[in-house]
Order: C-alpha cells, then structure tokens, then sequence
C-alpha cells in the first residue's frame, strides 16, 4: 500500500507542476519564450496567499482568488515592460532577458522582506482524511488535485470555447496571419501572460499549503522542473503540459520511494536530457523542421 | 544522349512527409557539363528536390547516385565534399563574416592544416591559411567581388549578395553546381549580368549546373534541357522548344499565372 | 607580409603580458599588494578564464550553453580528488580538471549539440544540475559539506593558465577552424551545405571550453579552500554566461573586459549580495533592451585602434534576425 500512497504524493506534487508548466507552454506556444521568471511568479503567488491568509486572515478559496489575480496583472506587467520590446529581438537576446527578470524577482523579494523562509498556515481548511482501500489520502491532496482539475478543465474552456481562447491559438499558429485578420496581438499575447500566469499564482498558494515552507528562491527548482514537464509532454502543447507535469510527479515520488530520495531533483533532469535526445518535440508533439 | 554515364542519376527518387508525398518517383540524369533547368508552379516540389540531391532531407524512396556513388542517406557536409554544392533560395550567407571569409568557409575542406597545428601556429598553419587566402582573392576577383573584400557579407547590396552566394558554393569546388532562384527578386539588367555570370562560370569551371527559377526567359534562354514538376511528379522533360509546346506543361501552368 | 606583422603584434602582446605578471609578482613579493588584492586578483583570473571559454562556445559557435558550471564542477571535483585523495602535484591536477571536464563536455556534447536553441539552452541547464546533485550525494567527495583543499595556486600558475587560455582560443578562433565556428553560428544550414562538418565543430568548441572551464575548476578549487555542491548552482553559470553577454557575444575582449569589472563590482557588494544579484539583473535586462550585442558588439578591442578598416558596420540589425 506504501507504493500507492506515494503515487497519490506523486500526483499532487504533480498537478502543481502541470499548473506551472501550463503557463510556461502557453507562453512558449505564442511568443517562443521560455519565461524564466515564471517560476517567480508562482513564488509571488504563494507570498500573496501567505500574506492574505496571516495578515487579512482570509480563508483558502479567497486567498487563492487574490493570489490568482493579482500574478496576472504582474504577468502582464512583466511582458509589457520587459518582453514586448524584444519581440523582434533574437531568442538568444530575449532569453537573457527572461533570465535577468527572473534573478530580479528573486533578489528584489529577498531585498525587500529578507530571505527567511515563512511558515505557511497549514491548518486553514480543516479537511478529514479519506480512507480508501487501506491507503489514507489526506484531506489536502484531495484538494489539491480538485483544484487542480477544477483550473485545468477551466483552461481547457477558455481556450477552446472563448474568443480570447480563439485569438491564442490564432496568434500560436501564425502571428502575422493572425494579425492581418484584425486579432489585436499584443492584447492577445497579455491575456496569454495573464492566464498563465494566474494559474502559476494558484499553484504557489497551493504549494504552500501542501509543503508548509516558502521563500523568495522557491519558485526556482518548481519552475525547472515544470519546464521539465513542459517540454516531457511537448511544448506548446496544453493536455502535453498536463500529462508532462502528472508524469514527472509521480516519476519523483516513485525514485523518493525506492529509496533515492536525494537524487530526485536529479530525475527530472535526466528525464529532460533523456527526452530531449529521443523526442525533442515530446510526447504528444509532432517534429517540426525548420524550412530550407 | 550521350555514350558515356551520367555525372548525376536519380532514380525513382521520393520523400513523404507524414502522409504527405512531397516528391515522388522522380528521374532525373544529368550528363557532364550541361545545363539543364528544374521550372514547376510554386508548390512543386523543386526546393525539396534541391535538399533531397544536397542531404537536407533523406528520400524516403528511390536512389541518388554522383559519379556512380550512391548520395542517398549521406549527410549534408559529405555530399558537398563529394562535389554537389548550392545557392539558396533565400540567400544565407554569414552575414557577420566577411566577403572573403564567406569564401575561405567553402575552402575548409581543403584545409590541410589541424586543430592543433592552428593553436600552437605551427608552420603548416600559416602556409595553408595563405594557402587558402591566396585562393580566395584569387576566385573574388572573377566574380568581381574583390574591391570589397573586406566588408561585412550583409552589408552588401542585393545583387552582391547573389553573386558572393554562388561564388561562395562555386569555392567549395563542385561538379555538380545547384542554383535555387538566382535570379529572384533581380531587376532586368541584374538578371542580364547574372545570365553572363553564369555562362562564364560554366566555360571556365566546366561544371554541370542544375538551375530553378522562375524567369521563364531566362531559364529558356540558357538551358539546354528542362524538367518540370508539379505536385511533386516529373510531368515533362525536353529541350526548350519541347517543353513550350508541351500540352501538359501549359496545363500546370495554367491553373497559376507564369510568375 | 601580413602573417609577419601578425606574428609580431602577437610576440608583443605576448611581452606585454609577460611584463605585467613580473611586476605584479614583484609588487606581491613586496607587500604592496595586501591579500585582499592579491585574492581579488585570482578570482579575476579564475572568471577570465571561464568567459573566455564560455566565449567561445555561446560568442563563436552561437550554441545556447546555459550549464557552464556543471564544467567548473567537474573541473574543480577532479582536480581536488587528484591532490587531496591521491596526493599527487598541483600541475597533475591541473591538468586532471581540464581532461575530465573535456570528457565531460564530449560525452554531454555529442547527444545534446543535435538540439537547437532553447532546447540546447535547457538541456545544459539540466546538465548542470545533474552535475551538482551528483556531488551531492557522492560521500567520497564529501556530499554537501563538500572537500577542504590546500590553498595550492601560485600568481605564475594563475597568470600561466589565463595567458594560455586566452592564447589558445584566440589562435583557434582565428584559423580555418574557428571560422567554420563562426560560419555554423550565422548560418548553420549554409554551413552544412559548404561542406563544414558541423556537428564536429560544435562538439570541438564545446569540448575545448569545458576543457578551459576545467581548468578554472582546479584554480577554484585550489584557491577557496573549500569547494562544495552549493558553489556550483546554475546562478554560477548565470554569472559565467553574463560576463559574456556583457562583453558583446563574439567578442573575446568584451568577455574578458566584463569579467574583470563585474568581478571587481562584485567584491565591493560581497557583503551586499542581494544589491549585487538586483544590480546584475538590471543591468542584464536594461542591456538585452537598449544594447543587445553587449559592449562591444562581435568586434575586438583591438579593432578600435584601426581606424577606418571593418571597425564600422551596424550591428544593430545584427540582432534582428530571429523572428519571435
């Protein structure tokens, strides 16, 4: 039974990682930015949720609502100010950048409050945990997958039932052709930031309440290994971000239960090098070749 | 036509892509030191006849042999030095480099001179650079590109580039010369020197040229022998006359204006 | 005619470089310069090194390597078992740091090198933390707490390697095959089809920097006393990669410029370092936004002494080809 209960671990874990890895594909699918900054954001996010629940003494859901909207706006303050005007700029250029805003969240959080980490409250929703055929879930990762689950279908919506969503695969395939056909780009691209980003913010409240412990440099190893998950299912792809992010959680919890548990911020890793070598454009991608 | 074997044979060549059949069974024989031209509607198929014969892409079937040697499967830099070398149909020179580098990059293959022996400088790096050098201003002044040797490839003008282009695969000492478009986006009179250029290259390296392009005066001016494609299939082959007059031809073309 | 006057320029360079490491071991012998000068000295050494050969790699191959600590790592681990563990000299180390750090580059080369860009970019990333982690849990070399390792580095030793790096990478980088290099970081399909063996290139450039990187690894770890897993994150390779892009992708002087300042401008804020961290990241993004090809753009700080020849040219647009 020991081995179920660490995949339940595995795909909570897993889920905040398809949450962050969301943002990270959607971004790259319509800019072809790795946006390094957006582990922070999730860190951000998870500052916000700490902050409504101690200080404003805010329940779970409302913190969780605030955090949301409040990593969208600065997404999209982070792609107006820093990556609209390299837009047309070389990857390698907008690359940096991305490095630079990221290092500069970090730093400018640790600046600002210091870099000790906070103790999250983790007694805000008082849930009773679930037996189940021997194995006990907690009540927490109960919630964490639904809210998971409740985002991701959300997600699935607003990209394939709303105008918004229509206009973000638009300006994904093409961004000229979606240009001519009278789809505002820029605001297109912010809304993409935005989403993204709201759910990173999500996770990061998430993640606090599940590992109790956060600090200005936490959104780092979180947000490599998204990106992990991003690029395991296929970059640019959204259900591959899901099931790149599920994969790679339960991955971990599995190497954690047979007895490697300090080598599993390694896993990830060579689950990336190993993909990358086999099937670059993922799981669920197709190989694209670029034209001669 | 001729006795002896062709310089170029390809034989029932095709590539899919996915489900996607780019070029199919295609034949093709080129004999030394002709001129033959590849027209087709766009779409056709000819670039990715280009990069199949250049290693860009693998057929999926058919064979490609150069000289008797199978090319098929062979990378890109190895069937360059096997002598088939090319232009592009939108110009990719190193544009951060010099004219002159550009040209000393085609001459790598000839280099005599090791890794190391360049590191520690030794003599055989400083005789095969002059080597190469000496070659390379040598080969600018034909084309006329030696007054700006020393300037940055993307600080040329259009027309420069074209020729720096074909002078630059023409450096890396080809039997078999592939030219995508030279002429695209020329005006009359560039289109004019280029036709020059390009008799000249042939008298004097005594190559075999293969030659897209959509300037159909052009194209029925120079060559001796024309192929055309559409949708990825061989529909006609023949002299220029031949092919003018072919119904099949005037079909494809009709579908889409003669651009 | 010309390769004479180059080989004279190069002699005197060479001179001149000499002159400086005897003065300046004079004026250490002499006391004039106090420890923390001669401590800042080395470090300045150690990160010429590091962006000379990461230069190298990102300035004139163009391969996105984001993992150049995970070199410095290996570098530094081996070097420090062959002198602690084996008890053998410094120079045999030296030498161990660089040669295992050069099979390291190979062996993560040879896979990844396939890959473009971004994919290139995070997979030596990914690199670079399996290199860590490995450390981490190696008990031979001390897992997280790391190896203690005798302050062994002289200033002729350091002063030797940085004139050699540099001397090695500029004489490549200026032969056939550094422009075989440079013509697969401006166009690597062309490059190809010149009959440039690309994939050799990359694997040599990589595997020449991590040979560098190496050997900034055995001077690391043989001038800090300790090395542990924690020095060797990817905010190493972070500042590594900023000197680089500072200095003007392509230009060997621009890297080893910005090497030596940012390496001065961080040993005054050593007890600020998160103003540090905060000043670098805006400095990285307000040049990526008003000057992308760093200070001195791909020219050399020598080209400004010729007036007039190739010192021109709008670099500019230079950073405008890739289209998002």
């Amino acid at each position: 039974m020991e081995i179920i209960q660490q995949l339940v671990n595995g795909v909570s874990l897993g889920s905040i990682y398809a949450l962050i890895a969301l943002g990270y594909t959607m971004v790259y699918g319509i800019v072809k930015l790795i946006n390094f900054a957006h582990g922070d954001v999730f860190m951000v996010g998870a500052f916000i949720g700490f902050y409504c629940i101690s200080i404003f003494h805010l329940g779970f859901f409302p913190a969780l609502v605030i955090a949301m909207v409040a990593c969208a706006i600065f997404g999209v303050l982070i792609e107006r100010i820093a990556y609209k005007p390299l837009r047309n700029a070389t990857r390698i250029a907008a690359l940096i950048t991305a490095i630079g805003v990221s290092l500069f969240i970090e730093y400018g959080t640790i600046y600002a409050r210091g870099a000790q980490p906070e103790a999250y409250p983790s007694n805000i929703v008082p849930l009773k945990s679930l037996e189940l055929f021997g194995v006990k879930i907690s009540g927490q990762s109960l919630l964490i997958l639904g809210t998971s689950v409740f985002l991701m279908i959300l997600l699935q919506f607003i990209v394939h039932k709303t105008k918004i969503g229509k206009a973000m695969r638009a300006v994904s395939h093409d961004m000229d052709a979606a240009r001519l056909m009278g789809i505002n780009v820029n605001n297109t691209i912010s809304a993409t930031f935005a989403i993204g980003s709201a759910l990173a913010g999500a996770a990061g409240v998430i993640f606090g309440m599940y590992y109790t412990k956060i600090e200005p440099l936490m959104g780092i190893i979180p947000g490599l290994k998204a990106f992990v998950a991003a690029v395991l299912g296929g970059i640019g792809i959204i259900p591959g971000a899901m099931t790149g992010g599920l994969l790679l959680g339960v991955i971990e919890a599995l190497v954690s239960a047979s007895g490697y548990s300090l080598w599993r911020d390694g896993v990830a890793f060579v689950v990336l090098i190993l993909i990358l070598i086999f099937r670059p454009a993922g799981l669920f991608g197709k190989n694209v070749r670029e034209k001669v | 036509m001729q006795a002896n074997k062709p310089l170029l044979k390809v034989d029932k060549v095709g590539i899919r892509f996915g489900g996607l059949k780019a070029v199919s069974d295609v034949n093709l024989e080129l004999n030394q030191g002709e001129l033959v031209g590849l027209i087709g509607p766009n779409g056709a198929g000819k670039t990715t006849f280009f990069n199949l014969l250049t290693g860009v892409y693998v057929p999926t079937e058919g064979s490609i042999s150069l000289d008797g040697e199978k090319l098929n499967g062979q990378a890109p830099y190895k069937i360059t030095k096997k002598g088939i070398s090319r232009t592009f149909q939108n110009i990719r020179l190193f544009s951060e480099l010099s004219v002159l580098d550009n040209v000393k990059v085609a001459y790598h293959s000839l280099a005599k001179h090791s890794i190391l022996s360049s590191i520690f400088r030794l003599p055989s790096h400083f005789s095969g650079e002059k080597e190469m050098e000496e070659k390379a201003i040598e080969f600018l002044k034909i084309f006329k590109l030696d007054e700006v040797m020393h300037e940055k490839a993307k600080n040329l003008p259009y027309g420069q580039q074209r020729r720096l282009e074909i002078s630059r695969a023409l450096a890396a000492n080809p039997k078999l010369l592939l030219l995508d478009e030279p002429a695209a986006g020329m005006n009359p009179q560039e289109t004019e020197e280029l036709m020059n250029l390009i008799a000249l290259i042939r008298e004097r390296f005594s190559l075999t040229i293969l030659l897209i392009e959509h300037d159909m005066p052009l194209v029925m001016g120079v060559c001796e022998r024309i192929y055309v494609l559409d949708h990825g299939q061989l529909i006609a082959s023949g002299t220029p006359d031949e092919i003018r007059n072919n119904p099949k031809v005037i079909e494809a073309y009709l579908g889409e204006e003669v651009s | 005619m010309k390769t004479l006057k180059q080989t004279k320029t190069f002699w005197i360079w060479i001179a001149a470089a000499v002159v400086f490491a005897v003065v300046t071991q004079f004026l250490i012998n002499g006391g004039t310069l106090n420890s923390f000068y001669v401590n800042t000295l080395f470090f300045i050494g150690i990160n010429i090194i590091l962006a000379a050969s990461l230069h190298l790699i990102i300035g004139i191959t163009g391969q996105f390597s984001i993992g150049h600590a995970g070199f410095l790592a290996v570098g530094a681990y081996a070097s420090a078992i062959v002198t602690t563990k084996l008890s053998l000299p410094f120079p045999v180390a030296l030498l161990a740091g660089g040669v295992v750090a050069a099979i390291a580059g190979l062996v993560i080369g040879i896979p990844t090198l396939r890959l473009r860009g971004d994919y290139l970019a995070i997979a030596t990333l990914g690199f670079g933390e399996i290199m860590r982690i490995v450390f981490l849990n190696m008990d031979y070399v001390g897992g997280a707490s790391g190896m203690t390792v005798a302050h062994l580095i002289t200033w002729p030793w350091l002063f030797a390697c940085v004139l050699i790096t540099i001397v090695v990478i500029v004489n490549f980088t200026n032969s056939t095959h550094g422009r075989a290099c440079i013509s697969v970081r401006e166009n690597e399909i062309a490059a190809d089809a010149m009959g440039i063996n690309t994939t050799y290139y990359k694997v040599m450039a990589f595997a020449i920097g991590a040979f560098f990187a190496g050997i900034a690894g055995a001077l690391h770890a043989h001038n800090f006393y300790i090395i542990q897993p924690t020095n060797f994150g990817f905010l190493k390779s972070f500042d590594i990669l900023i000197f680089v892009v500072l200095g003007g992708l392509g230009s060997m002087s621009g890297a080893v410029i910005a090497a030596i300042l940012l390496t001065i401008i961080s040993t005054f804020l050593a007890d600020f370092p998160e103003v540090r961290m905060v000043v670098y990241s805006l400095v990285l993004i307000a040049m990526m936004l008003f000057r992308p090809q760093g200070l001195l753009g791909t020219r050399e700080i020598t080209s400004f002494f010729k007036v007039g020849k190739s010192a021109k040219g709008g670099s500019q647009d230079a950073s405008k080809q890739t289209v998002a």
